[in-house]
């Protein structure tokens, strides 16, 4: 079965990509775009890996990270986090919060497959 | 010393014009003859009233004595030198430089002023680029629109094999995108985009009004006629804001203090703020932002006006860094201005003395105001507003002092200090010439 990967990301032509190239590469592709209800939809139906942009709608992912790991039985899903904010003060916080992949923007293709097939592996 | 030598050799040069002798001279300004010959040749370091009496004597005014050679001058030339670590710099000669070339003298402080202004604004820029949500919000537009080309792109250009619908699709993502990167990109230019030479793109949006009103002193003026003078195109919106509540306060003191009469009553109460309020029932605060309206081509006094809100941010300035009171770096909190928010609704009258420059007195009136309705549940806002009005200085000295702000400032024993001041270094180094 393949396994399943919920990209939270707002913008649509970047969710797009994602979604085409991930599922080319045999995943099972979730897509929501509102943060507000991002923890509700990961309770409801827990992916393998979570790919997670930062500024969103209603919530922030820093937010939606940090009620994640504090979710019994699924805070210690994998997540990739996306921004376009590569401060250090970004990186750092995300990693308190236990983010298990940083990326900035723009990345690139390859980058993102390889990060999410080296985060399923873990 | 350079100093002494030089105002001494002044004072012994204008008796000798006017025809002086020294024990007449010395009568005169109610010294023995035999102090006033130490003293010009410079043997005696002098300054307030005996300058001041000196002066009076010869019919010069003070500054003219001591022209070139005030402290402050000198300090300042200092500081610039000790800016540049690299350069080794003559300071033992700082006096005679001052003294014997005031027109380079003046070019270099110009210079050091210049630099110290360019450096707020890269400081300002920095500051706008790490704070600014509109330019964060920019940049955000213009990272997501490349991130989605990039990948897009990337998908279409591969080896992999792509149906028609989705390579169709992916071109019209690209097209979408592309418009969106242009429309980042040209709003992003624009906003960096410096509309004049002086900078103004760095400026904030309180020192942008100041500008323009400096730029055009009769702007506020104007709304005396009664007219809604023309208000230039500010670069910023923030700015225009400010610009139009400044614009119509300072409209509605007019109207409470209609200018003709105004006018009159000031030259009639000598510029005495409580009388002009009492005659006319109104409040200072409101009194001290008139006065500020008057012109000097009109016969009236010079005057600085300055208001902050309750943290002591300066939300209006006028002619302030004529008598020392600038947005550059942090204000002397002893400034009667900052006392009056600790004082609400009590009228505050100092006379004060720029640390440095003894030959005058700056008569400062402040008054602190709330400007937010009394509330159980809300914090009371407090606006602090000071008028300065320069005076020659008096025979009684005043005692109460203010300086540049801490970090040019040499006054010892200061109950308001906050940092070192770097001139505590050329003090030492003065001590070793």
């Amino acid at each position: 079965m393949a396994k399943r990967v919920l990209v939270i990301e707002d913008e649509p032509n970047i969710t797009e990509a994602i979604s085409f190239i991930l599922s080319r590469d045999g995943w099972t592709v979730h897509t929501h775009s509102d943060g507000e209800t991002a923890n509700d939809r990961i309770k409801a139906t827990p992916p393998d890996l979570i790919i997670l942009d930062v500024m969103l709608p209603g919530k922030s992912g820093f937010d939606i990270l940090r009620d994640l790991r504090s979710e019994e039985g699924i805070s210690d899903l994998p997540v990739l986090m996306l921004t376009a904010r590569g401060q250090a003060r970004d990186r750092e916080l995300a990693e308190k919060l236990g983010v298990t992949q940083f990326m900035t923007k723009p990345f690139s293709n390859a980058e993102v497959l390889e990060s999410v097939r080296a985060l399923a592996r873990e | 010393m350079p100093q002494r030598q030089l105002t001494g050799t002044r004072i012994r040069e204008r008796r000798i014009d006017l025809g002086l002798r020294q024990a007449d001279l010395a009568s005169q300004a109610g010294i023995s003859a035999s102090y006033l010959n130490l003293i010009e040749h410079n043997r005696r370091r002098i300054g307030g009233k005996i300058l001041h009496d000196l002066a009076r004597a010869l019919s010069v005014d003070a500054s003219t004595l001591s022209e070139g050679t005030e402290k402050v001058v000198l300090d300042q030339l200092r500081s610039a030198a000790l800016e540049q670590t690299e350069i080794e710099v003559e300071l033992d000669r700082t006096e005679e430089f001052a003294g014997r070339t005031p027109g380079w003298a003046a070019l270099v402080l110009a210079q050091a002023r210049r630099i110290e202004w360019l450096e707020d604004r890269v400081q300002a820029l920095t500051d706008r680029l790490a704070h600014d949500p509109q330019l964060a919000a920019s940049l955000h537009d213009v990272i997501t629109a490349v991130t989605s080309i990039r990948s897009t792109s990337s998908i279409l250009v591969g080896d992999e094999e792509i149906d028609r619908d989705w390579q169709n699709r992916f071109h019209r993502n690209i097209y979408e995108d592309s418009q969106r990167l242009a429309d980042s990109s040209r709003s992003l230019v624009q906003y960096l985009d410096a509309p004049s030479e002086d900078g103004g793109a760095l400026l904030s949006p309180n020192e942008e009004i100041e500008a323009e009103i400096e730029k055009n002193p009769d702007l506020l003026f104007a709304l005396v006629t009664g007219k809604r003078p023309d208000i230039p195109q500010l670069r910023s919106s923030a700015a225009q804001t400010l610009m139009d509540g400044i614009f119509e306060r300072f409209a509605s003191d007019i109207e409470k203090l209609p200018h003709g009469a105004f006018e009159r009553i000031a030259r009639e109460q000598n510029y005495e703020p409580e009388q002009i309020a009492l005659h006319f029932g109104t409040q200072i605060d409101v009194v001290l932002r008139r006065l500020a309206l008057l012109r000097v081509e009109d016969g009236h006094p010079a005057t600085a006006l300055a208001i902050c809100d309750r943290s002591g941010v300066l939300t209006f300035l006028r002619n302030g860094a004529a008598f020392g009171l600038s947005r550059t770096g942090f204000p002397c909190p002893l400034w009667p201005l900052y006392q009056s928010l600790s004082q609400p609704m009590r009228p505050l009258r100092r006379k004060v003395m720029f640390q440095g420059n003894e030959t005058q007195e700056l008569l400062c009136y402040a008054v602190a105001v709330p400007t937010s309705p009394p509330s159980f549940d809300a914090p009371q806002l407090m606006e602090g507003v000071m008028l300065i009005m320069p005076q020659k200085v008096s025979l009684q000295r005043s005692q109460s002092k203010v300086g540049p702000g801490c970090r040019v400032c040499q006054r010892s024993g200061c109950i308001a200090r906050r940092e070192p001041s770097i001139l505590s270094e050329i003090e030492e180094l003065n001590q070793t010439f």
